[in-house]
């Protein structure tokens, strides 16, 4: 598993308060983890303050799994 | 009471502000009081300091001072727990002569610092899944009073955001609530002629104008672990002069 995987299933399990075991690539946070709409918005802004970034709103929608999430940060940061 | 809470109250240089600060500091929290000019953030920490409190100059009109106040309180105390947003003016006149000027000072000054304020502090609150957000709005935004269509706006909109906002973030354990003084003892009041000033007693059931300790009380319930159970609440504390 890749350091940028490792550090988002980290902050998605601590956020949404799951077991890391349980958050595998296809899981959608609120489906598959639980998540309400205020936990979405803070597990946007904690991936913001992990990877130094700020994620536009329009995009920030766009993801809803631990992959998208994933390929987010792979794509936009260095 | 409050001990190891960390609040910061907006405007405590005078009046009703200055009564908040201390009374929280009585009760063991760490207490941040703003003012608009140095010598007022002095003389805040001159009357908070036996209690571990500390002024600082604060516009809340301005972003970059709200984030530099909110980290360098974050460096010394911790993370904002209690926040008073008690910082407001008037511009009083009848609206056939009101300047835009004067509607857009009283509508940043009283309105959009809340949201300014509130939003700075929301992410530790959300975090430590605790925190208390106190508005100090006032009587006029429920009853209006002819000279003041800026200002009643602008405290109406601030039981708006209120209760929009309890909605938000009661999941997280935040409340947030409001405060309607009516008629308090304050240079705010002292402006006001003595002959207007009867006429406004004989409106108040309880005969006096309130002290800034009267809110000061209300202030420290909602803050207190009492008051868990209260958000988006207006309570009024106004002698009688307006019964919601
Ligand atoms: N007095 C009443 O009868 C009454 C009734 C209902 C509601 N209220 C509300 O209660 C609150 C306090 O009123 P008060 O009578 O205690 O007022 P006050 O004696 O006039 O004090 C106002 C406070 O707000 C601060 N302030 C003003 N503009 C500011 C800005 N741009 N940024 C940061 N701080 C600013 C002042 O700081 P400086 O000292 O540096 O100027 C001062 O500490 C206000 O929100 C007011 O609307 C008062």
């Amino acid at each position: 598993m890749s350091d940028i995987e490792q550090r988002v299933k980290k902050i998605v399990s601590e956020q949404l308060g799951a077991n890391e075991a349980d958050v595998k690539h296809e899981s959608s946070f609120v489906d598959d983890l639980g998540a309400d709409s205020l936990d979405t918005v803070e597990l946007v802004m904690a991936l913001e303050e992990e990877f130094d970034c700020e994620i536009p709103d329009e995009e920030a929608e766009k993801i809803t799994t631990v992959q998208q999430a994933i390929d987010y940060v792979n794509a936009n940061l260095k | 009471m409050y001990e190891g809470q960390v609040a910061l109250v907006t405007g405590a240089s005078r009046g009703i502000g200055a009564a908040i600060a201390l009374a929280l500091a009585k009760q063991g929290a760490k207490v941040v009081g703003t003012a608009t000019t140095e010598s007022g953030a002095a003389q805040i920490t001159t009357a908070l300091e036996a209690h571990g409190g500390l002024g600082l100059a604060l516009d809340v009109n301005d972003a970059a001072q709200v984030e530099s106040v909110l980290k360098q309180i974050a460096e010394k105390f911790g993370d904002v727990s209690i926040l008073v947003n008690n910082a407001g003016i008037t511009r009083d006149t009848l609206l056939m002569r009101m300047k835009d000027a004067d509607w857009d000072a009283v509508i940043a000054t009283n309105l959009t610092s809340v949201f300014r304020m509130s939003q700075a502090v929301l992410r530790p609150m959300m975090k430590a899944r605790f925190g208390r957000i106190i508005n100090i709005s006032s009587v006029v935004g429920h009853m209006g009073n002819p000279g003041q269509a800026n200002y009643a706006a602008a405290k109406a909109g601030m039981a708006g955001f209120t209760r929009s906002l309890a909605a938000e973030v009661g999941s997280r354990g935040i409340t947030v609530n409001c405060i309607a003084p009516g008629f308090i003892d304050t240079d705010m009041t002292r402006e006001l002629p003595e002959n207007v000033k009867e006429e406004l007693i004989k409106r108040v059931p309880l005969a006096r104008f309130g002290d800034v300790e009267d809110i000061a009380a209300a202030v420290t319930f909602f803050a207190s672990p009492s008051a868990a159970y209260i958000t988006g609440e207006t309570l009024h504390v106004n002698g009688g002069m307006y019964m919601a």
